[in-house]
This record gives C-alpha cells, sequence and structure tokens, in this order.
C-alpha cells in the first residue's frame, strides 16, 4: 500500500484516539472532524471518490457541524469538562477497553486469515454506484427516502419544546 | 304421557323460585312449590295408570344422550317399572303433602323461596334417582339427594350448630357415596355399560354365585346405599340432620331421601343375590342398626332425635329384609313407613310449633286436650311405628319382615330375635315419647294451633298408614299380596324356607306381643310412675347407659379418635404441604433466578451495551476456536 | 511492507470500531455516546468501501450510502431525544436516565 495510507490511517487513529480521551466535547468533536477527513482519504485512496466527497460532505461537513450547533446550543462549558474529568478514571474504562482489546484481537486474527494474493485497488466508478442504486436497490433508496423522512418528523415532534400553557388564564395547570 | 315430564316440573319450580324470590309474594312461592309437586304427583298417577292398564309393560324414555365416549354412553333415559312406579308415588304424593304442610309450617320465615327451592329440587332429584335407566343418572339423583340434604340441613345457616351439622351429613354420605363411585367403576370395567339392564342381564352370565369380584361390587353398592341410608357404620349423620326445619326431616330424612339406599340395594337384587356374603353382611348391618337405634331412641330427650333414631331403626328393618332376600317386603316396609313417618314427624312439627319451637319431650306434657287433633293422628302414626296388630299399616309390613327374617332363604334364627327384640323397643320408645307428650302434667302452655294447611296433609297421612297396610296381608290373615304381585315383574318373590302356618301365628303373635309390652312397659313407667321411672333412671349404671346411647352409642366419638383426629393430624403435618415443596421450590427457584435476571435489568445504558460486547467477544471467540483451532 | 491492502483497509476499519466501542463503554455524557456510534458507523462504513474494493463490485459503496442516510437521520433523532433528556433531567449523565430498571 501508499505510504499515504499509512499515514492518513495514523492521522485517523490518531485523532480518533484524541477524540475518546478528551474531556471537553467540543475539542472532541473537532478531532472527530479531523479523523473524519482521514477516513476520506482512506476512501478516495480504495477507487471510491464519490464516497469520499460524500464523507467530507454529509460526515464532516453536515453531522458534526450539527453536532458542534447542538453543543454550543447547550452551552456545555468548563464544568462539563470537569464532570467528564471526574468521571474518566482508570477503575472505570480499564476492564471495558481490556474487553474491547480482545475483540480487537480477534477482528485482526479474522482479517489476516485472508490468504488471497496481493492484487491492487480495483476502483469502482460512482456511475456504477449510481447504476446499482437506481437499479436493483430502488427499494431499499425509497426506504431511505422514508427513514430521513421519519427522522425529520421525529427530530422535529422530539425536539419540540413542552408548551406549557394554553391560556392565560389556565397558567398554573399543567398540561 | 312422558315420565321425564315427573322429574322435570320441580326442577323447573325449583328454578323459578332461585330466580325469582325477590319478585314472586310469598302466597305466589307457596303455589309454585306445592303446585309443581301436585302437577309431578298428578302426571306420575297417570303413568302408574297406564303402566298397570298395559301389564306392567316398562315405560322407557330416551331424553338426550348426555355423554359417549368410545363404548361408553349414559343417556338421560328414564325406565318406569314397578319398583320405580311405587317409588315414584309415595315421593311425589308424600312430598305434596309435605309441601302442603311446609307452607303452613314455614310461614313466617323469611327465606320462603329458598326453602321451596330447595325442597323442590330434592324432589326432583329423588325422582331422577328412581326413574334412572342407568347407574349415572341415577348417581347423579343420588349426589343432587345429598347436596339438596346438605342445603336444607344447613337451611338456618346462621347458626353454626347447624351448618356443622350439615357439613357432617355431606362428608358421612359422601363416604358412602365413594363407595358406591368405585362399584359404578368397577361395574362398567366388567360389563361394558353402566346401564341398569343390560348389567344385571349380564351379571348372571358373567359372573358365578359368590364369585369375589362380585362380592365386591355389591359390598362397595351396600357401602353407598349405608351412607344414604343411615346404617351402621355410617348412621351418625341422620340424628344431626335433625337441625334442619321439621318438614325436612318429615321428607328427606324419614320418608324418601334415606330410603334411597333402600331402592338402590332393591335395583341391583341381582348382583345382591350373586354375592351371598354381601347380602348376608346387609342383613346383619340391618339387625344391628335396628337394635342400637332402637335403645338410642329410647333415651332421647329430643322429640326430633327419637323421631330420626327411630328412622334409623325402621331403616334397619328394611335393610334386614333386603339382607334376607325380602325384597318386596322391604319395599312395603318402605311405603308404610313413609307414610307413619312423614306423619309422625309433621305431627311432632306441630307440637313444636305450638310450643313455641321446644323440642325436649321432658318439658312438653298434658297435650292430649290442647291438642286433640295432633293427639289422634300422633297416636294413629305412633300405633303403625309400634305395628299395633291389625289394625295399623306397620303392623303388616314389619310382621312380614319379622317372620321373614327367619323363614326366607336368607334369614336366620339371630335375625328374629334382633327383630323381635326391636319390636320391643320400638313400642317402648315410640310410646315412651307419646306419653311424654299428651299425658302427665302441662309443663308448656299451648300458643298457637296448628292451622288447616299443617293438619290436613296430617290427616290424609293418618289414613295411607292404616289403610295401606291392607293391600298386603299375610298368609295367616286373609293372604292378600297385591303389593308382591305388583312388584313381581322387577322384584323376584320371596323364597321362604318354613311354609308353617303354626310357627309364622308365632312369629306374629310373639311380635305383637312384644310391641304390646313395649308400649305398656311405656305407659308403666311414664304415666302410672313417673317417679319410680326417675328413681331407676338415676341409678349409676342406667345413668351411664343413658348417657351412652343418648349419644348414639358413642360412635361420633369413636370417629372422632380413629377418623377425624388422626386425620387432623395428618393435616397439620401437612400443613405446609410436604408433597407440594418440590414444587413450591421450583417456583422458588425460578424466582430467585428471576431476580437475579431482573437486577441485571439495571437501566443503565452502559451495562447494556456490555452486554452486547461480551456477547459478540462469546460469539466471535466460538467462531474461531471452532474454525481455526 | 507489501500488506494487502484490504487486509490493511480492514484492519484500519476495526481499530476505528473498537475505539468507538471503547468510547461508548466509558462515557457517561451522552452526547459522547452519540459520538461514539458515529466513530463505529463510520468504521462499518470504510469496511464495506474496502469490501467493495476487494470486490471491485458497487454494492460495498451503496451501503455506504445507506449508513450515510442512516447516521444522518439518528443523528437528527438522537439530538432531539438527548434535547429532551436534557429537559427532563437537567444533566447529560446517561446513568440518571435509568428508571426502567428491573
Amino acid at each position: 500500500m501508499d505510504p499515504a495510507f499509512y499515514i492518513a490511517a495514523a492521522i485517523a487513529i490518531l485523532s480518533t484516539l484524541m477524540v475518546i480521551t478528551r474531556y471537553n466535547i467540543m475539542h472532541a468533536l473537532l478531532y472527530l472532524v479531523v479523523s473524519l477527513l482521514a477516513v476520506a482519504v482512506v476512501l478516495y485512496m480504495y477507487g471510491a471518490p464519490f464516497m469520499a466527497a460524500l464523507e467530507v460532505i454529509v460526515y464532516a461537513g453536515a453531522i458534526m457541524v450539527l453536532l458542534i450547533f447542538f453543543v454550543m446550543m447547550l452551552n456545555l462549558g468548563k464544568e462539563s469538562a470537569e464532570r467528564e474529568r471526574g468521571w474518566l478514571k482508570p477503575r472505570i474504562w480499564i476492564f471495558p477497553s481490556l474487553l474491547c482489546i480482545i475483540l480487537l484481537g480477534e477482528l485482526v486474527f479474522l482479517v489476516l486469515q485472508n490468504r488471497q494474493p496481493v492484487s491492487d485497488v480495483i476502483i469502482v466508478n460512482p456511475k456504477d454506484v449510481g447504476m446499482a442504486l437506481f437499479g436493483p436497490y430502488i427499494i431499499a433508496v425509497e426506504l431511505t427516502g422514508i427513514l430521513l423522512m421519519a427522522g425529520i418528523v421525529g427530530a422535529y415532534h422530539l425536539g419540540r419544546q413542552k408548551q406549557k400553557t394554553l391560556h392565560r388564564f389556565l397558567e398554573n395547570t399543567e398540561v | 304421557m312422558l315420565p321425564a315430564l315427573i322429574p322435570v316440573i320441580p326442577f323447573l319450580s325449583a328454578f323459578i323460585l332461585m330466580l325469582g324470590w325477590k319478585q314472586l309474594s310469598r302466597a305466589a312461592v307457596a303455589v309454585i312449590g306445592c303446585g309443581s309437586i301436585a302437577l309431578s304427583a298428578a302426571v306420575a298417577i297417570g303413568i302408574a295408570a297406564q303402566f298397570a292398564a298395559n301389564g306392567e309393560q316398562a315405560i322407557q324414555q330416551h331424553v338426550w344422550t348426555w355423554l359417549q365416549a368410545g363404548g361408553f354412553r349414559a343417556g338421560v333415559d328414564f325406565r318406569m317399572d314397578a319398583l320405580s312406579v311405587v317409588f315414584v308415588l309415595v315421593i311425589t304424593i308424600v312430598g305434596f303433602l309435605i309441601h302442603v304442610y311446609a307452607a303452613g309450617y314455614m310461614h313466617d320465615e323469611p327465606d320462603y323461596s329458598r326453602f321451596f327451592a330447595c325442597m323442590n329440587l330434592f324432589v326432583g332429584a329423588m325422582l331422577v334417582l328412581v326413574m334412572a335407566d342407568n347407574l349415572l343418572l341415577l348417581y347423579f339423583g343420588w349426589e343432587g339427594v345429598g347436596l339438596c340434604s346438605y342445603l336444607l340441613i344447613g337451611f338456618w345457616y346462621k347458626d353454626p350448630a347447624n351448618g356443622y351439622a350439615a357439613r357432617k351429613a355431606f362428608i358421612v354420605t359422601r363416604v358412602g357415596d365413594t363407595a358406591m363411585g368405585i362399584a359404578l367403576f368397577m361395574l362398567f370395567q366388567y360389563t361394558g355399560t353402566l346401564h341398569i339392564q343390560n348389567i344385571l342381564e349380564s351379571a348372571t352370565q358373567l359372573w358365578s354365585k359368590g364369585d369375589p369380584t362380585i362380592t365386591l361390587i355389591a359390598l362397595l353398592l351396600l357401602g353407598g346405599a349405608v351412607g344414604k341410608s343411615a346404617q351402621l357404620p355410617l348412621q351418625t349423620w341422620l340424628p344431626d340432620a335433625m337441625a334442619g326445619p321439621t318438614p325436612v326431616s318429615a321428607l328427606i330424612h324419614a320418608a324418601t331421601m334415606v330410603t334411597a339406599g333402600v331402592y338402590l340395594i332393591a335395583r341391583t337384587h341381582t348382583l345382591f343375590e350373586l354375592a351371598p356374603a354381601a347380602q348376608t353382611t346387609t342383613a346383619v348391618i340391618g339387625a344391628i342398626t335396628l337394635v342400637l337405634a332402637g335403645f338410642s331412641a329410647l333415651v332421647q330427650t329430643d322429640i326430633k332425635r327419637v323421631l330420626a333414631y327411630s328412622t334409623v331403626s325402621q331403616i334397619g328393618y328394611m335393610f334386614l329384609a333386603l339382607g334376607c332376600g325380602a325384597w318386596s317386603a322391604a319395599v312395603f316396609h318402605f311405603v308404610t313407613h313413609a307414610f307413619f313417618k312423614a306423619l309422625l314427624f309433621m305431627g311432632a312439627g306441630a307440637i313444636i310449633v305450638a310450643l313455641h319451637h321446644e323440642q325436649d319431650m321432658f318439658k312438653m306434657g298434658g297435650l292430649k286436650k290442647q291438642l286433640r287433633a295432633v293427639y289422634w293422628v300422633f297416636l294413629i302414626g305412633s300405633a303403625s311405628l309400634a305395628a299395633i296388630p291389625f289394625v295399623t299399616a306397620g303392623f303388616y309390613s314389619k310382621d312380614q319382615i319379622i317372620w321373614l327374617s327367619w323363614s326366607a332363604a336368607g334369614g336366620h334364627v339371630g335375625f328374629w330375635l334382633a327383630a323381635l327384640l326391636g319390636a320391643l323397643l320400638t313400642g317402648m320408645y315410640t310410646f315412651r315419647m307419646f306419653f311424654l307428650v299428651f299425658y302427665g302434667d302441662i309443663k308448656t302452655k299451648v300458643h298457637h294451633r296448628p292451622g288447616n294447611s299443617m293438619m290436613i296433609p296430617l290427616y290424609i297421612l293418618a289414613v295411607l298408614s292404616t289403610v295401606a297396610g291392607f293391600i298386603e296381608l299375610p298368609h295367616t290373615l286373609g293372604h292378600v299380596t297385591l303389593f308382591s304381585n305388583w312388584l313381581l315383574p322387577v322384584l323376584p318373590a320371596v323364597t321362604v324356607l318354613q311354609e308353617s302356618a303354626i310357627l309364622e301365628w308365632t312369629s306374629q303373635g310373639l311380635s305383637a306381643l312384644l310391641a304390646l309390652s313395649g308400649i305398656g312397659l311405656a305407659y308403666a313407667w311414664v304415666v302410672i310412675h313417673p317417679k319410680g321411672m326417675v328413681d331407676f333412671l338415676e341409678m349409676p349404671a342406667i345413668l351411664w347407659f343413658r348417657g351412652f346411647w343418648a349419644r348414639g352409642w358413642d360412635f361420633d366419638k369413636l370417629y372422632d379418635v380413629l377418623l377425624v383426629r388422626p386425620y387432623v393430624y395428618l393435616s397439620r403435618i401437612n400443613k405446609r404441604d410436604l408433597v407440594d415443596k418440590l414444587y413450591t421450590g421450583l417456583a422458588q427457584l425460578m424466582q430467585w433466578c428471576h431476580h437475579m435476571l431482573a437486577r441485571t435489568q439495571s437501566g443503565l445504558l452502559r451495562w447494556y451495551i456490555l452486554g452486547v460486547v461480551l456477547g459478540a467477544v462469546a460469539i466471535l471467540s466460538v467462531l474461531i476456536w471452532r474454525i481455526y483451532i | 511492507m507489501n500488506v494487502h491492502p484490504t487486509t490493511a483497509g480492514m484492519l484500519l476499519a476495526g481499530v476505528l470500531f473498537v475505539l468507538g466501542l471503547i468510547s461508548i463503554l466509558v462515557r457517561r455524557d451522552i452526547i459522547f455516546m452519540l459520538l461514539s456510534v458515529e466513530i463505529m458507523l463510520n468504521a462499518a462504513g470504510l469496511a464495506f468501501v474496502v469490501a467493495s474494493s476487494h470486490w471491485g463490485t458497487a454494492d460495498g459503496q451503496v451501503m455506504f450510502m445507506f449508513i450515510l442516510a442512516m447516521a444522518a437521520a439518528e443523528v437528527s433523532v438522537g439530538l432531539a431525544l438527548i434535547l429532551q433528556l436534557y429537559h427532563q433531567l437537567k444533566t447529560l449523565d446517561s446513568d440518571e436516565a435509568s428508571k426502567m430498571n428491573g
């Protein structure tokens, strides 16, 4: 593989590590954006330039920005970071981490069982992706549309503030 | 006319009375309660006439098929033959008279409708019992009368003692019913049917005389009969059953239900003939019971308990007759007994009401002048019970039994002697009661004279208690055999071994003499020498016997020690249900596991994720283990 | 170093996934948990694309797009839920929201 892959992979892993160890949520989010960008590079190298673009635009661009705005809206400041510091004690993270390392070991072991000859990366055109999307996967695409719709409606419904009063005469009555 | 109507009318009326207890007026209740039995009696008389006109051809009616499973088939089938007709007529006619009487007797009772509903239900169940064509339906009626007996003994349920008496009657008769149930199972196992006629037909082919199986079956049937008819091992419930209203005692515990055992044995007489041991047992039970109950009746102070013990004693006579093979004599005694015992009970009820619910005979006395009508009918009933010769029905029926207990094929001189002793006792206790109540000093004032609705049934029964005897007269006295001829198609004639007119005369003379001397003794003690009687009775040895007999030979105590206490003790040991421990333990283990599992549901999201991760690790580990190692 | 590209990509995806998993297990702050879910989803998407390039078919990339759409919907609903939770409990501690215990 390219050295570029290793660099990108190293950046992705390192920045993800930074994400999961930050106390301040804003820092973590920014590191996550870096991580996502690094993954976008990796995607590009795996012959999926369109996916890389989507990664940057949708993930790093839209979703992360949404999260950042949300955090800003809640105005989580220093006390939140202090609390996070209080929670992240080795006593708490050591067992889950060991468990996950075991899982990783198993995954690595399984991945390394691949005995196929070394071959180059096959590039899949965005056109093929499009053909697949609107060919055999058309139903799934429609379902995804419905899912997004449901997400919008759900977010609107859940995010709505509870209306406290119906009328000024009924101010003291809970609805 | 349809035989099914006979039991259906009382059932229907019981149903109406149960549902309509709030809407119906007292008059309506009385009309429905008595009218249904009257209607039923009318139908019964019509069917009996039809039956007699057709040359005693059994009338059968299939109403519907009740159960059908494999080879087993039980229908709601009714069959009227000579035996059933006799029972149906007695039940409906005596039942009707008692209902009319009860309408007056229970006049001030708040639960008027419930009373008549239970009474009608009882009559219906009893009619099903005697008309059933298969043993399962018979068993249904059998249990139905048991239930009604329970309901009516405990009619005044607010007094716990009445509830106790009701439960006692129910449980004690249940012992016999269980035996009978086993007998039914065995009969079905061997004959493949519960149809009475088929069983009786196939029994003679299946079993030879004295076969252990048929002996066992007959003994089990006898167990059922003994329970319902209050005979020796299971007689303890009947005296306590007097806790019920007096018309109930008259109807159930004297005239009809308690004779169900007699009916059962007479109905299955073929089986008993195949099992001489069981038949002898029947006779022995009857003989012992009639003497024991006679002694108990002699020392009671409660007028109703005297009559209760005399009922036990008289049914003992019937069992003795059955055991000797004198089938029709037993049924004849049932008929006359139904008349005079109903008469006596209702007369006693009239006295009790007149004396403001006083039942102690020693607080009565001198009622001859005050209750003249009751005096005369009570005299007729007592005379019939004591078997005063020639003019009473009781004389003819009882003397037939006494004579046949010796001379019949199954008879024995011992039975004869017991029956004679019973005759003496009967005379004594009957007239002891009679003299105590009607002679001597006035101890309690009469405050209420019985009305017409109470007296008219008494008059009718008084006539019947006298006339009924003349349909069957012994060889020595006219030789009328209307009754045994009537029953001949169903019940075989008795085999008399000693056809000796002189011996028969002797037997009759002796029994008449003994009955009269019993009456004389009673008169001497109660009327002429009350002082001497008191002195005699206060002697310590006599006092002990009095107590012993009054307590019914301490059978209650015996059963208490033998059965009740061990049972209570065992149940106390088993209070925590030892057998159930295994299952409750299993349930507790499950509950413990449930609590353990419930604790894993902590509500903490991370805890659940940890579970998912652990699962993933485990699955992957297994996968790697299986594939690569 | 001549590592098979598929192997390398899968390893990267695995590492990222496990890092996200560790984070979701360790964190109590519910926003961090949502963030960790995003990391894991992203890792899964990466694995799909790597597989797609291995087989030379478009299916993996199609799946990636679906994951993307799903992540978008999930984040929007998730954030709305967090908002409600914050209003109800006045905290972002996920352990506070443990009323549904057995």
